[in-house]
């Protein structure tokens, strides 16, 4: 069995825990990897003293990328928008709880990218 | 038809065959076996290209065209050698066999060259829905340089050219009819031999893209009658870096230089020059000539072992793919029937993405190739973002086909 596809993730991506759209929602952002398909949206609520208080995503792709954004919004709820800023590639890879290849850490980061992109109006480099 | 009532013989010898790639001894962890099921992204190399590769390298090595010393007379043989064996492997003239770094730039030389000679705003170029994007974006390069505009035949239901249509795209007077021989998704074998009739009717030039066709079936540019064709070595069990475009004589001499530079010309001025002969006016500076000696070493290689067999071996491996993989359920093999395609099966797995679909297949040492395979106009035409592709040559088994269909099975109840 591959290391990869432990059973977390095989749960998260056949029973995601934050798929779905918010409406209204305070920002939203959706990106993709066209190479492998995979495509992302997140929505997040903010209170006016800034913390995110729902998040949501939506999208398809494999089961990296998916179980990622699964894992990532339900990790940022309830933390302040600031704090998007400091999550780096090592958060979104404990989140998971498995090494990745450079090719499949696209997947992974994926949804980190959307997070950043639509907190901050930034993209997130390759090795943040 | 059962998979297992599948006649499993085999029309070539197998063994030896296998034998004779060195590679397919690799264990990708210990005690897992290689299962290469990529051979259309590339194919594997046998000792007789590496040992010849390496010869010349060891004992024959000098540029070319230039020197009288033996070893540049040595290395100059060699390269024009395997020129004419690649001429003789698609019943070509050598002059009519220009080197390229691969079939991607073969195809680019004749959209900048003839292209940018030939074309004016408001002609037509007519392509199809199945071509790989080196067969796509160099046309579209040239058509928003020269405001040309691009026709695609539409494909049927089950993933053939639909001709009716072509006849009706050829009436609106494309003066280029670029096609691929082979869809390197959906294994279709294009019949372009009647497709050159009818673009020559309408008085279009035709370019074949043969970059997956010319490693799997025998091809005969004289009785196919193509303007051009594209082809690539390191999918006919050469090495990397080196392709070529065959031209018809009468149209590369109306074609302008493609890059400038070293041999490609005959005599140079301070602010003119002019240009070499035929095939060298389109091929600027060092070439790769290991690449061409080791191309011209796959050739004799495979024909010796005959296209046709090699061809038939194919086919017979594919349509048993076909018939082991769609007794699965949530399983989906996309294009036409075996009788229609080569040793190429790319299918979908309801509700599992294509890239956990070949990382899993690698944890059990099979190499599948999962995206759009360079083809992403074709995914979106027919609604997927991604598919895994298995892919066969002249030394894929039944066995590996087993190892897949197993495969497969591990991968749907990882995901249950």
């Amino acid at each position: 069995m591959d290391d990869l596809y432990r059973q977390q993730i095989i749960d998260r991506y056949k029973h995601p825990l934050k798929r779905g759209m918010l409406d209204p929602h305070d920002i939203t952002y959706e990106d993709e990897n066209p190479l492998c398909g995979d495509k992302l949206r997140i929505d997040l609520r903010v209170s006016p003293e800034g913390i995110i208080t729902e998040a949501a995503f939506s999208g398809d792709g494999c089961a990296i990328s998916q179980a990622s954004a699964d894992l990532l919004t339900e990790y940022i709820e309830g933390k302040p928008l600031e704090e998007v800023r400091t999550l780096s590639k090592e958060d979104i890879l404990d989140l998971l709880g498995i090494e990745l290849s450079p090719i499949r850490l696209k997947c992974a980061l994926l949804s980190l990218k959307v997070l950043k992109a639509g907190a901050y109006g930034m993209k997130e480099e390759k090795d943040a | 038809m059962k998979a297992e009532t599948f006649s499993r013989k085999y029309g070539i010898d197998i063994e030896r065959i296998r034998a004779d790639f060195p590679i397919l001894k690799r264990q990708i962890k210990p005690g897992i076996p290689l299962v290469y099921l990529d051979s259309a992204a590339s194919s594997q190399k046998p000792s007789a290209v590496i040992d010849a590769m390496s010869e010349y390298y060891r004992n024959h090595h000098a540029n070319i065209h230039r020197a009288v010393h033996t070893l540049a007379e040595e290395a100059t043989g060699m390269y024009e050698a395997a020129r004419a064996k690649i001429a003789a492997c698609i019943a070509a003239q050598p002059e009519e066999i220009v080197f390229t770094r691969n079939a991607t730039e073969a195809i680019n030389l004749v959209a900048q060259s003839w292209g940018r000679t030939h074309l004016k705003a408001g002609d037509r170029i007519l392509l199809s829905e199945m071509e790989h994007h080196s067969n796509l974006v160099p046309w579209q390069i040239l058509a928003k340089d020269r405001d040309l505009q691009l026709d695609f035949i539409p494909l049927t239901g089950s993933g053939e050219l639909d001709l009716d249509a072509c006849e009706t795209l050829l009436g609106r007077g494309p003066k280029l009819v670029a096609l691929t021989q082979m869809s390197n998704v959906l294994g279709t074998i294009v019949p372009i031999r009647e497709i050159v009739r009818s673009a020559h009717r309408a008085g279009a030039r035709l370019l074949v893209d043969a970059a997956q066709a010319a490693s799997h079936m025998a091809i005969d540019v004289l009785d196919l009658d193509a303007d051009f064709m594209a082809i690539s070595s390191h999918k006919m069990c050469g090495p990397t870096g080196i392709g070529a475009l065959y031209g018809k004589t009468e149209v590369l001499r109306d074609m302008p230089p493609f890059l400038g530079g070293g041999d490609m010309i005959r005599k140079v001025d301070w602010r003119s020059f002019e240009p070499n002969d035929l095939p060298y006016i389109f091929e600027a500076g060092t070439p790769a000539i290991a690449e061409a000696v080791g191309w011209g070493a796959a050739v004799d290689y495979l024909t010796a072992i005959g296209f046709e067999a090699i061809h038939r071996h194919e086919t017979d491996i594919a349509a048993y793919a076909m018939e082991s993989l769609r007794e699965m359920p949530g399983l989906t093999v996309l294009g036409p029937e075996p009788s229609k395609r080569g040793g190429v099966v790319s299918f979908t797995l309801e509700g599992i993405h294509p890239h956990d679909i070949a990382q899993i297949l690698d944890s059990y040492g099979i190499a599948v190739r999962a995206g759009h395979h360079c083809a992403m106009p074709l995914h979106t035409r027919l609604g997927l973002s991604a598919t895994t592709r298995a892919s066969f040559y002249l030394y894929s088994t039944f066995e590996e086909v087993d190892a897949l269909a197993a495969g497969l099975r591990k991968v749907r109840a990882i995901f249950a």
